[in-house]
């Protein structure tokens, strides 16, 4: 068996010859920077209004322009990238707290405790991905806090049958009969030589289901849902953009190539991760 | 096969038991009072205990699930509370128009992905591959709602060629299929990207298979080869991709019919949404879930039928 080092060696080395991952990866720091340094980088405040400058074309002094009652949309985007930020960490990390476990225990018992576990994700899994955020966000009332409770719950299933399969291929070393042997606790083996091996398509996983909250934020924000106003939130911004798509354009232009960017780097990424752990994989 | 399909089945039925507990759930176990939601915070008291009385939320909540239950299966899904029509009349009556943007959805999808999927795959490292492989990635981190608003700006308010928005029905076709053809694009372009993606990798698999090197060793033409032999393996995985994005393409047609202004059943949703109408939601909700288990259903048989180890396995 190759020692993991040499394993994250040749991973590394696929990625790096992946131009896919490499532009992902890119776009990815590009979006990490916008966000961290928004206060920065934002020319104006995003919900300062100026009623002397409504519906301003793309200018010097507002480079993409300003919305309906004044506002600079480049700092509205630059501020909004937050909000997608916040979707796609929260929500993978209510996936994650939830779905590791569950995908854990389900392939390390195995029997019926399995089975419980996976009817229930079957269960979750019946229900259309939008339909059953927007079901939880009607009962839970439209704020952005519940959309991504909504979506995060709708990414369990993913992330809890992603671990249990690879649960059940790790079990079938001999290292894990071996830690077993030696008197380990159930806990302890899967602290320690499971869960490490289930990281990389965790990664992978992670990088796709941040692409997919960012834009279910959005579309959920665009029917009102989601972040509500003043919030600069680009689904938000679409949405007020398709008010003044004739009159003018820009206003859910930049919000969207905003969003398709991103959602892009991400898609990118998890692809170029994926190939580069699994070749065969590729597409 | 019918033993296959009866098996099936027979694993649908608990599974739709389950999937109505939860539906239940929504209105009555999550947090957020639905007498609160639909009456508003300033309710007296004495409303709010009236407006549960009128709909038995005061009961215990195993009768009110079983009762619930009893009726759904008779297709019995309540009434709105704004508008006193029954839950299923309102489905129904929208039913056709998101039946028609799926069906065109997916049309479009399959009539872009199914050549760029071969031609990318048979002219490997062409321009043309590179194209669609271009549109396969970017297609599919598209947002929906802004290619649609897109679609809108260029075909509607600058060439002037199609509507911006609303619903002819049948049987007038020419203004009936210039009202689904913004939807369908916007709905169908992120499944195209999948297909054409799915489909060329399917392709370049099948083509490096013995049996397609002995056609060709036979002297079959180039079209044959590919027609009859490559694409209806290829096609399997087009199914298996079709047959998991279907839910996608069932949620996102709430969004599509939102933004289009199509009468169908999404866009009953979203309405219910706003005027806390819980249960055209609970309904609704139901009504998609059971459409998408037994359509996941179909799926599955139609690929146990295409590939027949799935059914022997």
């Amino acid at each position: 068996m190759m020692d993991p080092a040499s394993l994250r060696a040749i991973a590394l080395r696929q990625f790096r010859r992946s131009w896919v991952g490499q532009v992902g990866a890119i776009l990815v720091v590009l979006f990490l920077i916008v966000t961290v340094l928004a206060p920065l980088l934002a020319p104006y405040d995003p919900i300062a209004t100026d009623f002397a400058n409504v519906l301003s074309p793309p200018t010097r002094t507002h480079p993409l322009g300003t919305d309906d009652i004044g506002r600079d949309i480049l700092s509205r985007v630059i501020h909004g990238s937050r909000v997608s930020l916040q979707a796609g960490l929260f929500t993978v990390a209510v996936a994650l707290t939830v779905g590791l476990p569950l995908g854990l225990l389900a392939g390390f018992r195995g029997g019926r405790v399995d089975d419980l576990i996976m009817r229930g994700i079957e269960v979750i899994l019946s229900f259309p991905t939008l339909v059953l955020a927007l079901g939880i966000t009607a009962v839970l009332g439209p704020k952005l806090i519940h959309a991504l409770f909504a979506i995060g719950i709708v990414f369990v299933p993913h992330f809890a049958r992603l671990i249990r399969a690879q649960v059940l291929t790790v079990k079938e070393n001999d290292f894990i009969a071996a830690a077993e042997a030696l008197g380990a606790s159930d806990v302890r083996v899967m602290r320690l030589h499971v869960l490490p091996n289930c990281l990389a398509p965790i990664l992978v996983q992670s990088s796709f289901s941040i692409a997919f909250a960012i834009l279910t934020e959005a579309a959920l924000s665009f029917l009102g849902l989601g972040t509500q106003p003043p919030t600069p939130s680009w689904g938000i911004m679409l949405a007020m953009g398709r008010g003044y798509l004739e009159q003018a354009p820009w206003l859910g232009a930049f919000p969207g190539l905003a969003i398709f960017v991103t959602v892009l780097g991400f898609n990118l990424l998890g692809d170029g991760i994926r190939d580069a752990l699994d070749p065969r994989l590729k597409t | 096969m019918i033993q296959f399909v009866a098996r099936r089945l027979l694993a649908t039925v608990p599974l739709l038991f389950f999937v109505s507990v939860v539906v239940f759930s929504f209105v009555h176990v999550l947090p957020g009072d639905p007498a609160i939601l639909f009456l508003g915070e300033e309710a007296t008291p004495e409303t709010l205990a009236q407006f549960r009385a009128r709909l038995g939320f005061d009961r215990p909540l195993s009768t009110q699930y079983l009762e619930w239950l009893g009726r759904a299966v008779r297709g019995d899904l309540g009434r709105s509370l704004r508008t006193n029509q029954p839950v299923t009349e309102a489905i129904l009556q929208r039913l056709p128009v998101t039946l028609e943007l799926l069906g065109a959805a997916l049309a479009v999808s399959l009539a872009i992905a199914i050549p760029a999927g071969i031609v990318s795959a048979v002219k490997r490292n062409s321009g043309v591959d590179l194209a669609s492989t271009v549109f396969a990635l970017v297609g599919f981190s598209l947002p929906n709602f802004w290619l649609g608003l897109i679609l809108i700006y260029v075909f509607a308010l600058l060439l002037r060629w199609l509507p911006p928005s609303g619903f002819v029905p049948l049987p007038a076709v020419a203004d009936n299929a210039k009202s689904l053809i913004l939807p369908a694009l916007t709905l169908g372009t992120a499944l195209a990207a999948l297909v054409t993606r799915q489909l060329r990798s399917g392709m370049l698999e099948v083509l490096r298979q013995d049996y397609v090197r002995t056609a060709q060793a036979k002297g079959l033409s180039q079209g044959v080869v590919v027609g009859k032999h490559a694409l209806k393996n290829a096609l399997i995985a087009v199914v298996t991709v079709v047959g998991l994005q279907i839910g996608g393409l069932l949620g996102n047609t709430i969004i599509t019919e939102s933004l289009f202004a199509l009468p169908g059943v999404g866009r009953l949703m979203i309405d219910a949404v706003f005027s806390r109408d819980f249960f055209i939601v609970q309904g609704v909700v139901l009504f998609l879930a059971v459409g998408y288990v037994l359509s996941n259903l179909i799926v599955d048989v139609l690929y146990s039928y295409l590939d027949p180890r799935i059914r022997l396995g």
